[in-house]
């Protein structure tokens, strides 16, 4: 797979940026200091370039249908500007991906979608919604957007009065978890209340070659992907590739937490496997928890019982700026998933005390 | 961006420094080190008393986003832990060649010092 860089990584290279491969894209981690990116995020107003993102648009008499088959939420329930978050699941109930979905205006009096794959899974999923829609004998086109745009994200307290701001017109009002056409310069972005942070915020996809008008529009910190990692996960967020992995780290959404995003009374792939575990009870699940001893926990590091028996393990593991507490997320059997249950997480050899503690860490927007 | 690397100490290429003094070695990590690691958050360093090896791992230095060990510039016994950056890891970060240093090292052999990297050699590798 070719080494895929978003539109303005020649402008972050300007800035001092430094980057990391992602997904397969070559993204900034780092601007200034994680921990001045993370504060900024936290206490005022940051920017993202988030263009690692996956794009795909589907329209069509039987894109509602489509969506819904394969996605775990009810699309149904999406107004024109409604967001949704969602897995995409196989046969067994196990994560593909997660994904916000948006309801885009309609075209030609039928619905139209777009939802937001991770990093390097959106020709999975273009492949996956082109086979099934021609198995199901659907009609609906998909079309895979993400070398055509860009995405930012402005998060923070301060976004809301920031992006009244930048834009041309209204719109900076939005409810949360909506969203809508705006122009920012005289770019048009489609623009929702939504993020990744735990903080109030908008998200702008736009188009790739008019990426440096919309970024230069917003005069605040520019953050990598390293402080958008401890943001998310002081807010109790999936990460695609450490809390769940098709491959290396096959996961239920009822595992990983989000039975939220799952509607069983929806007819989709997977329905009938995830109903039987709502059902029993998942063997496992993902919980957070904090070292309560000198460590940082991360990803790949045992988790045990206070005994010894090793039961687990860590997916994501952080010193929490705002807090300032160790903390990290991990799979442990169920038995073990309640707030307040005493574990110990093995940081090179040595057990470390910690507890379960309920998720998100913060209290969030 | 080029890193501030004193004359008046050591070099390893895995980027700690060595500085003698009345008979014992003090350790610390380069500017640049500190630099590449990010906001250090954690650090994990021997008790006084015990022994270290030359080019042998000592401890552990961690920032928001990497782990990473750290390596003695020789061998000897450990004279001296500096307790305040487990309070204050950030130190690390604010003063790496001063109060950001880690251990002092009662050197077996002070003839070791002389194989380590001059400042403007290290300097040459961090360029």
């Amino acid at each position: 797979m070719s080494v895929r860089k978003p539109p303005l990584f020649g402008v972050h290279e300007e800035r001092g940026a430094s980057f990391t491969d992602f997904g397969g894209w070559q993204m900034p981690v780092e601007f200034d200091s994680i921990r001045t990116e993370h504060e900024a995020v936290r206490e005022a107003v940051g920017i993202f370039d988030v263009s690692h993102m996956g794009e795909i648009v589907v329209t069509g008499p039987d894109a509602r249908e489509l969506m819904n088959r394969l996605t775990t939420n009810d699309v149904a329930e999406l107004a024109v500007g409604d967001s949704q978050y969602a897995a995409i699941v196989d046969e067994a109930g196990t994560m593909l991906d997660d994904t916000i979905i948006y309801r885009l205006p309609d075209e030609d009096g039928t619905p139209s979608y777009l939802f937001v794959p991770n990093a390097g899974h959106d020709e999975g999923a273009y492949d996956r919604w082109i086979d099934h829609r021609d198995a199901w004998g659907l009609e609906a086109t998909v079309e895979n957007r993400t070398g055509e745009c860009a995405m930012f994200a402005v998060q923070g307290p301060d976004s809301p009065s920031l992006v009244a701001d930048a834009l041309d017109g209204p719109g900076a009002d939005v409810d949360r978890f909506t969203a809508t056409h705006v122009t920012v310069s005289g770019v048009e972005c489609w623009m929702g209340r939504t993020g990744y942070t735990g903080e109030d915020g908008y998200e702008f996809v736009l188009p790739w070659e008019e990426a440096e008008t919309v970024w230069s529009a917003f005069d605040c910190q520019p953050c990598g992907l390293g402080a958008r990692d401890t943001l998310r996960l002081e807010g109790g967020f999936l990460l695609g590739g450490n809390e769940f992995d098709y491959e290396s780290n096959p996961r239920t959404p009822i595992e990983a937490g989000i039975e939220f995003a799952v509607d069983l009374e929806t007819e989709f792939v997977g329905r009938d496997a995830l109903a039987a575990i709502a059902a029993e009870g998942p063997e496992e699940r993902l919980v957070g928890f904090e070292l309560l001893e000198r460590g940082i926990p991360r990803t790949g590091y045992d988790v045990a019982t206070p005994d010894g028996e090793t039961i687990g393990t860590v997916t994501s593991g952080t010193m929490s700026p705002t807090l300032g507490k160790p903390i990290g997320l991990a799979y442990v059997p169920a038995a073990y998933a309640e707030p307040g249950t005493e574990l110990a997480v093995v940081v090179r050899g040595e057990p470390k005390e910690a507890r379960v503690e309920a998720t998100p860490f913060i209290d969030i927007a | 961006m080029s890193f501030e690397t004193p004359d008046d100490r050591r070099y390893l290429e895995s980027h700690e420094w060595a500085l003698e003094t009345d008979g014992t070695v003090r350790v610390g990590i380069s500017e640049f080190a500190q630099d590449e690691l990010g906001d250090v958050v954690f650090v994990e360093l021997p008790d006084v008393g015990d022994a270290v090896d030359r080019e042998e791992a000592f401890g552990v230095v961690e920032s928001i986003k990497a782990v990473s060990d750290l390596y003695a510039p020789v061998s000897g016994e450990v004279v001296g832990v500096n307790e305040a950056l487990f309070d204050a890891p950030e130190l690390v970060n604010d003063d790496p060649y001063g109060e950001g240093w880690m251990i002092e090292i009662e050197p077996a052999d002070a003839g070791e010092l002389e194989g380590l990297l001059a400042a403007a050699d290290y300097a040459d590798q961090i360029a």
